[in-house]
């Protein structure tokens, strides 16, 4: 379990080099470095299926962020009430790391989970839906309302995204009148 | 219970660059680091010690596979973080070619 922690290490110390860092292109290349040290530490907890997925998405959300980043001019402000902001962020996140650790307490051990919905998954799997890898028998057979959801979502995002880039929007007819005269 | 630890503090670390910086791409780069930490919490619960992958081999009897819910929904919430990263910086785009800046002091007016 030793790899694990080095690599959450790292993972840490991309994500704040992504954050501190000035030059927005060097903070997305960071935020590509934590997302595939990610996808290793799937790997090694035994979910290749996410993995897999993890380092397609990881790949396309750099290509739309490296889109979005190149050559725009980055000025950073440090006007306004910085300490104050910077004083309510960390007591929030102090107070949120408080309760997290009490909490933690109740969930069972790292390594141990307690598997009561998913044993039944494990032992019925194979005869119920006929698929030897069990991630895709929960997702296309036990829960596929969820996967139907999922389509639905990423295909409003989908319109969404194609309704604010496009430039020039339909007119009324009224609107296209006014413009004749 | 160290690696929990370890992973909520991924998750603060996105939400402090959330409420803390002012340039959008970075409250973009936040909203993806604490997705990254949420779906890493939810595989970290399922992992079981000395397990295996849950595929099924035809020779051999596999006792110990994870739990493979968890990764069913890591896998969906996976997809549905690109969707949304993807609205995100398509609003930040139109942001940046109405007021020619990221910088969220500057956009003040709200008016079309």
């Amino acid at each position: 379990m030793v790899e694990l922690y080095i690599l959450l290490i790292f993972m840490i110390v991309g994500a704040i080099i992504a954050i501190e860092v000035k030059d927005l292109l060097s903070s997305v290349v960071a935020v590509g470095a934590v997302g595939l040290g990610l996808s290793i530490v799937f790997l090694i907890l035994k979910a290749p299926d996410v993995a897999i997925t993890q380092l397609v998405v990881e790949i396309l959300a750099l290509i739309i962020l490296i889109r979005a980043t190149l050559k725009k001019d980055l000025p950073f402000s440090t006007s306004g009430r910085w300490m104050l902001n910077t004083f309510i962020t960390v007591c929030f996140i102090g107070v949120f790391l408080f309760i997290a650790n009490k909490c933690l307490k109740d969930l069972p051990e790292f390594g141990y989970p307690i598997m009561r919905v998913a044993g039944n998954y494990l032992k019925n799997g194979l005869s119920q839906t006929g698929a030897t890898n069990f991630v895709s028998s929960v997702i296309l057979d036990y829960r596929a309302f969820d996967t139907l959801g999922e389509a639905t979502v990423l295909f409003t995002a989908v319109i969404g995204v194609l309704a604010i880039v496009r430039r020039v929007g339909r007119k009324k007819d009224s609107e296209k009148l006014e413009e004749e005269e | 219970m160290g690696i929990y630890l370890l992973c909520l503090l991924l998750f603060c670390l996105g939400i402090y660059c959330v409420l803390r910086k002012r340039n959008i791409i970075k409250i973009i780069i936040g909203i993806i680091i604490a997705e990254y930490a949420v779906n890493l919490f939810f595989v970290l619960v399922a992992y079981r010690m000395n397990g295996r992958a849950p595929i099924l081999s035809p020779d051999t009897t596999i006792t110990n596979m994870v739990d493979p819910l968890p990764h069913a929904l890591v896998l969906t919430a996976i997809v549905i973080s690109l969707a949304s990263t993807a609205l995100l910086v398509a609003i930040a785009m139109r942001i940046y070619e109405k007021y020619g800046t990221f910088d969220i002091t500057k956009i003040k007016e709200l008016k079309g």
